[in-house]
């Protein structure tokens, strides 16, 4: 098959085009990787801060006062510093590291080899994403250092506390306008990269890969793709609305009447809060399913290989993926059911997000069949997807609370919805990041991790993420409300402080038991054995080629893909697994 | 194979604290809250089923089917599982939501009989404060630049509106046992949440906007109302109570106020 890439360019010489203004979506994919990777140490740090807070709330420690001389004066930290890096904790988790690594980093650099292209289908826009991005994540980092600090409306940012400036409270002045300007930026970079891949998947299949022939990593990331370019470019508009409302005086989102802080706001009129909620969240909700359909996707694709066996129910996994796709673009409405929207819309939206549960339903089940009569073998990689289906099962059932309006009535901005999108969204998407990490590590960078160190980083992850995250449930039945940097002035919270000192606990052992899988990462870089071409006898693409691949991937050769992806254990073959490229002589297709 | 007896362990200890309900709501205090712990409970049986299964299973299947040499079975799965397993969740689920509907309707789609008492509750950063009409039954009319909480003025009413004279302002929820009770939710700067646990009910209060909430308390006793919509740096502090009371005791604690 003719490819717009082929040919397109020779391996670059130089150190500044080769690794830095690279066009190679495999050193792109990397990029972004690393980039998730500061941004996830960042942005746990600040939870672990957040963390100490809200369990110490008048502790000084003397070195937050050398961070922060005034919004931690005297080492103590102020509530609106706790909101600053609250915010700054969900902007930089959701936007940086669950966005961009599973998508954009694993994506970037297994997409085209899985589906047989020799690069993306537009390597300089690819480069130009990467480095948009890298904007937004600076332009991001800088509002801590502006007058007022980072911003204190949360990662949801809702107007009127984002839309009226400085007058709301510390950091919504120059604060929250670069924060605003870095999402728009951001979402420029998003769109860039979700045209890159619809092009790249729809244009660049090789001969023999049908659509029904590809992994299923493949098809969560089009999915994450589509619904990435339909929901950033929805947030880009918002983001520049609440920006010029800020800026130059309009009222989109800031309604007439208002008194803030002993100031008549004369300047504004006409504008609708809930505006900006329905246009935040119709990118919001889709950018769950951007952070965990990857996820589902490696997730599918491990458990396969290591129970060596086909994916239970392929087709049916295709049209889970798609259907969660679509119907994750109508079920907004279910994070505004107390916002003061018409309340028979909520029935609407109650009934589509319980829709969507089914095919969520739908993948576990087949997940199961996956393992089923299989022969599992437990690397950590495997682990780890492990790990992210009982995640998955555990932050999914308590959508069924949060799901149904009345339920809502008590639980909506308690810890119990802290607790569900930690646990969905969060860490079973990290999860499904540490299991892509082990199991692609060795293609991309030729040596193989650490497995005994994998396995011990996986079991202190797994207890601790469990630990930190499960009473969080438990707070949200007591009614203990979200974003509040201090329990003591609510008389019934008084019980539930020794939870926050067991989750803090929690937090901070789980998070230095991450130094283990850093420690892993940049050793094994250097020191790791030589890994061979198919160290897991996996059956994709990316299998058949040397590890690390060559620059264009398949060293001149067009390859051609004879067989599905998922081949394991089929009878009368010789060995337990045919790879896609096998010679279709091997076993006729079943 | 660690992982088995790990995640069944895991599940046991969530399973067990719903079970002893160590950590729980308040017990509730009108027949809506009754109606929601019903529905809670129906679905905590139906999500904890789900859930315990799923990890046992899970857990299962990593002993059960774990490499022990040879080949594994060479299947691409089974339609006739996929849609039973998608007609049960499918029904499952959605029956969940319609058995919730009352529920959400008793709240949103019934309008306030039409004897409730009208109470305005004005949301600021960081505080609370409601007003009652007064023997006149009306309100008075208020101002925007009459407003100086300092001098006890947070609605900004107007002393030129002889409706307004008998107008009882109040920095704490007082309401009477057992009679309907119409709230006026109003904010004047950000957007706050109402929210009383023993109520089992929340609502956002948005500038700009007037979102009414009804209810009836039915046991005497004081309930905390903490903000529960991120409103800024005192967002923490942001609380207050509701007592409910005896009919008599509010009536006389109605005239006090006018008096002052």
């Amino acid at each position: 098959m003719s490819s717009p890439a082929h040919a397109a360019h020779h391996a670059p010489q130089g150190f500044i085009r080769k690794y830095v203004f690279s066009l190679d979506h495999k050193v792109i994919g990397i990029q972004y990787y690393f980039l998730g990777l500061f941004s996830v140490f960042v942005g746990m740090t600040l939870s672990l801060l957040m963390r100490f807070h809200m369990v110490n709330p008048n502790a000084s420690v003397s070195w937050f006062a050398k961070i922060w001389p005034t919004a931690a004066a005297g080492g103590v930290m102020t509530p609106e510093l706790y909101l600053s890096l609250m915010t700054m904790h969900g902007t930089i988790m959701v936007f940086f590291v669950l966005t961009t690594v599973p998508q954009s980093g694993f994506g970037n650099y297994f997409l085209p080899i899985q589906i047989g292209a020799e690069d993306m289908a537009f390597p300089v826009l690819n480069m130009m994403s990467f480095w948009t991005t890298f904007l937004a994540l600076v332009i991001m980092i800088a509002a801590f250092f502006v007058q007022g600090g980072a911003p204190l409306a949360g990662w949801t940012a809702y107007p009127p506390l984002s839309g009226a400036g400085r007058i709301t409270g510390p950091g919504e002045g120059m604060g929250q306008n670069l924060w605003i300007l870095s999402i728009a930026v951001f979402c420029g970079a998003s769109l860039m990269g979700a045209i890159n891949f619809i092009a790249t998947l729809v244009d660049l299949r090789c001969k023999g890969m049908s659509l029904m022939r590809m992994p299923l990593t493949c098809w969560t990331w089009l999915v994450t793709a589509i619904l990435g370019l339909l929901g950033f470019a929805v947030l880009l508009a918002a983001g520049v609305l609440l920006l010029l409302d800020r800026t130059v005086g309009t009222s989109f989102f800031l309604p007439g009447g208002l008194y803030i802080n002993d100031q008549i706001i004369a300047n504004h009129k006409g504008g609708s809060p809930l505006l900006w909620q329905h246009l935040f969240w119709f990118f919001g909700h889709p950018e769950v399913y951007i952070a965990i359909l990857p996820g589902m996707g490696v997730t599918s694709q491990l458990l396969s290989t290591f129970s060596r066996k086909p994916i239970f129910g392929y087709k049916a996994m295709v049209y889970a993926i798609l259907s969660i796709g679509f119907l994750g673009f109508l079920v907004w409405g279910h994070h505004m059911f107390m916002s003061g929207m018409n309340p028979y819309s909520a029935m609407a939206f109650a009934t589509l997000t319980m829709c969507i549960g089914v095919p969520s339903a739908i993948k576990t089940f087949n997940w199961i069949g996956t393992l089923w009569n299989g022969k599992i073998h437990f690397t950590t990689s495997m682990l780890f997807a492990l790990g992210f289906v009982s995640l998955f099962v555990t932050g999914g059932v308590s959508g069924i609370f949060l799901g149904q309006p009345a339920l809502d009535l008590y639980f909506h901005d308690t810890y119990f919805v802290v607790g569900h999108f930690h646990m969905i969204m969060g860490v079973a998407a990290i999860f499904g990041m540490f299991a892509g990490t082990f199991y692609w590590f060795p293609k991309m960078f030729g040596r193989m991790l650490n497995e005994p160190l994998g396995k011990i980083h996986f079991y202190l992850t797994f207890v601790g993420v469990y630990a930190i995250f499960t009473p969080m449930h438990f707070l949200g039945l007591v009614g203990n409300p979200r974003r509040y940097s201090d329990f003591s002035n609510v008389e019934y919270l008084a019980g539930v402080i020794p939870v926050h000192s067991f989750m803090s606990w929690a937090a901070y052992i789980t998070a230095a038991a991450q130094i283990i899988f850093v420690i892993n990462l940049f050793w094994s870089m250097k020191k790791g054995p030589i890994a061979p071409a198919n160290p897991w006898d996996s059956t994709t693409l990316e299998w058949s080629i040397p590890s690390p691949p060559p620059f264009d991937n398949f060293a001149g050769v067009h390859p051609v893909v004879n067989h599905g992806p998922y081949e394991y254990s089929v009878p009368g073959a010789p060995q337990d697994f045919i790879m896609q490229t096998d010679p279709p002589e091997v076993h006729s297709e079943s | 194979m660690l992982l088995a007896p790990i995640v069944w362990a895991l599940t046991c200890v969530i399973c067990y604290f719903f079970a002893v309900k160590t950590w729980w709501f308040p017990p509730p205090i009108n027949a809506h809250g009754i109606a929601y712990d019903a529905q809670f409970m129906r679905t905590l049986i139906v999500v904890g089923v789900i859930f315990f299964l799923a990890q046992f299973a899970l857990g299962y299947v990593i002993v059960r089917f774990r490499d022990d040499g040879g080949r594994a079975s060479y299947s691409h799965g089974n339609n006739r599982l996929e849609s039973v397993w998608t007609t049960a969740t499918a029904i499952l689920f959605l029956g969940l939501v319609v058995m919730g509907t009352k529920i959400w309707a008793g709240v949103h789609f019934d309008e306030a009989p039409p004897d409730a008492i009208a109470i305005e509750v004005m949301a600021k950063q960081f505080s609370w404060n409601f007003r009652y009409a007064g023997p006149d039954g009306k309100f008075g009319h208020t101002e925007l630049k009459l407003i100086n909480d300092a001098s006890g003025n947070p609605f900004g009413l107007d002393d030129k509106d002889p409706a307004g004279k008998d107008d009882v302002v109040s920095a704490s929820l007082k309401v009477p046992v057992g009679k309907p009770i119409r709230l006026i939710l109003h904010s004047r700067d950000v957007i706050h949440n109402f929210f009383v646990r023993e109520l089992r009910m929340k609502q956002d209060i948005v500038p700009g906007m007037e979102i009414p909430l009804h209810f009836q308390a039915d046991k005497p006793g004081v309930y905390e109302v903490p903000c529960s919509e991120l409103c800024g740096l005192g967002h923490y502090q942001m609380r207050t109570t509701m007592q409910v009371m005896s009919e008599a005791d509010f009536e006389q604690w109605k005239q006090q106020q006018a008096q002052k």
